[in-house]
């Protein structure tokens, strides 16, 4: 039976003691009877729905994040049903019709996360793959078996036959069980293609360099790190025997490196005409890593060296990239640029658009999209054949980020952005960039990548948010696909769902595997529909709502203005919150109810619009703000929540109460704080879990054992101010700590970057922007917020 | 001097013969008669040699024959225009069906969005000149939509149709309906010319 999450288990404190309604919590008949006669609700949903007046609650947050809501469905249902790491909908009961989720006033979407990397996947050998004849659905568990030799689709509801070799079930040995097949027993699936699904011969893993060699880039010293990242991945970069690798320096010309397999050293090919980029010698520029392998070493030893006394400044980054097109036609593969400053010369050269004196303008905020269509047709190009471009962005000054993006986001490719990167001055991104690189060079990659997500018949996807190219109407062409990237789509209900009880979504991504082979990764996913409108919001996934909130935000910031977005995001809050009370009878009539599942709406809202992307009135430089944009669009669920709502702990005082036991090692429990400098204390040592970013406050009285125990230091004073890792000491304290911090990183693909913070260090104001909760000079508090929302949803 | 014959209400004079390799082509240029001067003659219906023109002006059959000119070029810029919304449906229409992909549709609509605005501007601009106040403000507001439309693409999409929003936000939609709507005025005003100019014929 269902039992009662613990996380809405909390007891409303009611600080105004004359509030005649408060009470403890209800009982079921009361809440009953007050929500409007729902009579048969589950104890679930009357949990979900239960009332929670928001001017009262003074501590929403639960002391845990709270895991996604469980969709209502039967338990052999619910224990086939696609993870909601992979497959999330921002309402977990469908409304019925597209009346009813308007009355809700809430967005109903998807987030996926579909080349997420799995533990366990099982893979099906089978030659034929059993699809639906009309839609073209594949076989999932989900469908309803008519009888053995028929099966019923459950996205266009068209009976289809069951192959005979689909009869016979290889894992049980066992004929005459089509159920019991692994295909239709798991919603994660990853199917072997066979050649009908390919244009042509699978591609062998291709990766091209693209160096910016200016005098920029020597100075900051990003080529050291890069080179020696290099070499020591070499070995590890996804592929096989076929493997092709090459490099492309520039800066006001463009060189190439001939790195035949005969020579003694790498021989260096300029091309100075940039108007008309050309291609000196047709192989041997790419070639393959296995025969290579030492000239590759040589030119990596080499190339910083190289180029340690250039005066060239100007940088022919557009050139570059059209050489690069041109090598990598033929086969597709994967281009990495790295960028240390403006282009400024040849094709796609951009202008510095940023005025300094408006970074902190409260009213519209100037030049968010691209400045020319350069980039965007030459991403549209190397996406038609295959070439997916990311992009490192090393600079300290403007480099017009919202132009260069669009190579990378409409082939596929993710950005990556380093402000003020220097290897000597910023150890801190120093560290970080090579963090970085060490994921990036060896994580899985898939090539020439197709996804499609199918619906229920009545439900249909209008808009797409995501780094990939909408080819047709629902196939998303992605060049490269990579398992750190998340997609969301939004959905309209065309047509009413009310003859059927299930809505099914299915995510088919067809992709060329490192090792050339073709794989389809198939997840689907299934939720109850409803038609009370207490019901979708008693199913509402907040985090979900929020993510595709911000992805829409962005949208209209681009294409409207940024007011007009902030204006949006407050506006949701308003409308959800009147519909709910609309719809439910009125018990309090005072404060600003939600139900428990929305009650952390207006919290998430808030630091959404304290976000880099979203603010105004603090300075923020355009290309941060930009960067912010991309990330808040490419980033999957987990990664997003942390980076909008970061996680406090306190840990000077953690205690072994409630610790989890695994593999001998005791990791506490401290529970989240809110983001408010009330909870800080001087005494005490704050963790901040910002996803990309890690902060350690150490307040100036902290207690001199924890400093002792676990920086390695004797007291605060001599704490340095540009710490950047904990001292692996023998403490009992600093196991803890490490534990605690090493499970908090323990799924985690990208590490993210830690600072030790001093009370009294310039640095703290990165550390106090996160908490968000706080009134800024810009911006509201939280309970300021809360009555700005009750004021708007009177009028 | 030169020669010229009548062709219902038009004078149509004889440049030159000219032999070319695919055989002989006459070019022709057609002259309507603009409104005489005040005392300007028209001449009588034969062949002549001579560009001498009879007394007595008779300006209402001049401008008669003008609207009638106005009326037949708008007739034949209305006719360019539905063609041109077809087009768009079509092309449109194949790119929700899946026959051609997203970047081929648009390229194939961008390259006539500006054609598509001349000729929508010229059809305005001579009901302004001509006077016919009623169905120029019929034009005048779709002649603006579309400079508008126009100017207001944002510097980083690639024309009125780019490919990367297409799918987004129901674009191709409310492309759509608009490919439709214009379609829908063209015939209207194919009609009111259509009409006008048998009107204007007839009164001649």
């Amino acid at each position: 039976m269902r039992t009662v999450l613990n996380h809405t288990c909390l007891l409303p404190v009611h600080l105004n003691a004359r509030s005649p309604y408060s009470q403890p919590f209800p009982s079921l008949s009361e809440l009953s009877s007050a929500l409007g006669g729902l009579g048969g609700v589950s104890e679930l949903e009357a949990e979900t729905l239960r009332p929670v007046n928001l001017l009262q609650e003074r501590n929403i947050l639960p002391p845990k994040r709270a895991p996604p809501p469980e969709p209502n469905l039967s338990n052999d249902l619910r224990k086939v049903n696609c993870s909601p790491d992979t497959f999330r909908c921002t309402l977990t009961n469908i409304p019925q019709t597209q009346a009813l989720l308007n009355k809700a006033r809430l967005p109903l979407g998807l987030l996926l996360h579909p080349f997420r990397d799995l533990t366990q996947l099982p893979v099906i050998t089978s030659n034929t793959i059993v699809r639906c004849r009309s839609c073209r659905t594949y076989i999932n568990p989900f469908v309803s078996f008519l009888d053995q030799r028929r099966w019923k689709c459950n996205l266009c509801y068209r009976v289809n036959d069951v192959p005979d070799e689909f009869m016979y079930n290889p894992v049980t040995r066992s004929y005459g069980e089509p159920h019991k097949r692994p295909e239709v027993q798991n919603s994660t699936v990853e199917f072997i293609a066979s050649s009908d699904y390919m244009l042509r011969p699978p591609q062998p893993a291709v990766y091209l360099f693209l160096l910016d060699v200016s005098h920029n880039a020597v100075e900051s010293g990003y080529l050291n790190v890069f080179c020696q990242s290099l070499l020591d991945n070499l070995e590890k970069l996804p592929g096989d025997t076929r493997t092709h690798i090459g490099f492309v320096t520039f800066d006001s010309t463009v060189h190439f490196y001939n790195l035949q397999e005969g020579l003694s050293q790498p021989q260096m090919l300029v091309v100075s005409d940039i108007d008309d980029v050309f291609i000196p010698t047709h192989d041997s520029l790419l070639v393959n890593l296995k025969e290579s392998k030492e000239l590759v070493k040589d030119l990596l030893n080499a190339l910083p060296g190289m180029f340690t006394h250039t005066r060239e400044t100007q940088s022919a980054l557009g050139p570059a990239l059209q050489a690069a097109y041109k090598l990598m036609s033929p086969t597709g593969g994967r281009v990495t640029v790295f960028q240390t400053q403006l282009p400024t010369l040849g094709a796609g050269l951009l202008q510095s658009r940023e005025d300094p004196n408006l970074r902190s303008s409260t009213k519209n905020v100037l030049h968010l999209g691209p400045a020319t269509d350069f980039y965007k047709k030459l991403a549209l190009d190397c996406s038609g054949q295959q070439i997916g471009v990311d992009l490192f962005l090393l600079s300290s000054q403007y480099s017009d980020l919202a132009s260069l993006a669009c190579v990378s986001k409409y082939s596929a490719g993710s950005v990556f952005y380093y402000p003020s990167f220097h290897h000597i001055h910023n150890t801190a991104q120093k560290q970080k960039f090579q963090k970085d690189l060490q994921r990036y060079l060896t994580r899985k990659i898939g090539f020439e990548a197709v996804m499609r997500i199918r619906c229920t018949k009545g439900l249909s996807i209008h808009t797409f948010h995501g780094n990939f190219f909408v080819r047709s109407t629902d196939l998303l062409s992605l060049a490269n696909v990579n398992p750190d990237s998340g997609f969301a789509v939004q959905m309209s209900i065309e047509e009413s769902l009310a003859d059927t009880s299930l809505a099914c979504f299915q995510a088919a991504l067809l992709y060329t595997s490192s090792k050339g082979k073709r794989r389809i990764r198939v997840h689907t996913l299934c939720l109850p529909v409803v038609s009370q409108l207490s019901e979708v919001f008693a199913g509402a996934d907040i985090q979900a709502i929020s993510c595709l909130l911000a992805n829409m935000a962005i949208d209209r910031s681009i294409s409207s203005s940024l007011s007009d977005a902030r204006d949006a995001l407050v506006n949701a809050v308003v409308d959800c919150l009147t519909a709910y009370r609309a719809n439910g009878s009125n018990i309090q009539p005072s404060g600003l109810i939600a139900p428990a599942a929305l009650r952390l709406f207006p919290l998430y809202v808030l630091a959404l619009l304290k976000q880099k992307a979203l603010r105004t009135g603090t300075s923020t430089r355009l290309d941060e703000r930009v960067f912010s944009m991309c990330e808040l669009k490419s980033q999957p669920l987990q990664q997003i929540m942390r980076m909008v709502h970061p996680d406090l702990y306190r840990i000077d005082n953690m205690t072994e109460q409630a610790a989890l036991h695994l593999n001998d090692s005791v990791i506490p429990q401290p529970p989240l704080l809110q983001l408010t400098a009330e909870k800080l204390t001087r005494e005490g040592a704050f963790l901040l879990d910002c996803g990309s970013v890690m902060y350690l406050w150490v307040g100036k009285c902290c207690n001199e054992t924890f400093i002792r125990d676990v920086l390695g230091f004797q007291n605060y004073a001599s704490l340095p101010s540009n710490m950047t890792e904990i001292p692996e000491l023998q403490t009992t304290y600093s196991e803890r700590t490490r534990a605690f911090i090493s499970w908090l990183l323990e799924s985690r693909t990208f590490l993210p970057a830690f600072h030790v913070v001093k009370d009294d260090a310039s640095t703290k104001t990165s550390f106090f922007q996160h908490l968000v909760e706080d009134r800024t000079e810009s911006a509201f508090s939280y309970y300021e917020f809360l009555l700005h929302i009750q004021q708007q949803m009177s009028k | 001097m030169r020669r010229w014959i009548y062709c219902g209400r038009f004078r149509v004079y004889i440049t030159e013969t000219r032999f070319s390799s695919c055989g002989s082509s006459i070019f022709i240029m057609i002259h309507y008669a603009a409104v005489p001067p005040i005392g300007g003659v028209r001449a009588t219906r034969r062949f002549s040699s001579d560009s001498e023109e009879s007394p007595g002006s008779r300006r209402e059959s001049g401008s008669a024959e003008m609207e009638a000119a106005v009326f037949i070029l708008s007739l034949v810029d209305c006719c360019a225009l539905i063609f041109l919304s077809v087009y768009f449906i079509i092309t449109l229409s194949d790119l929700e069906c899946d026959y051609i992909n997203a970047r081929s549709c648009c390229s194939k609509l961008n390259k006539w969005v500006i054609p598509e605005m001349i000729a929508q501007a010229l059809a305005t601009v001579l009901m302004l000149v001509s006077m016919h106040w009623f169905v120029f403000l019929l034009n005048l507001p779709v002649a603006s939509w579309d400079v508008y439309r126009y100017v207001k693409v944002p510097m980083g999409n690639m024309g009125v149709y780019d490919p990367t929003e297409i799918h987004n936000r129901g674009q191709l939609k409310s492309h759509m309906k608009e490919a439709m709507i214009k379609l829908g005025f063209h015939l209207l005003c194919f009609f009111i010319y259509l009409y006008s100019m048998i009107l204007a014929l007839i009164n001649d």
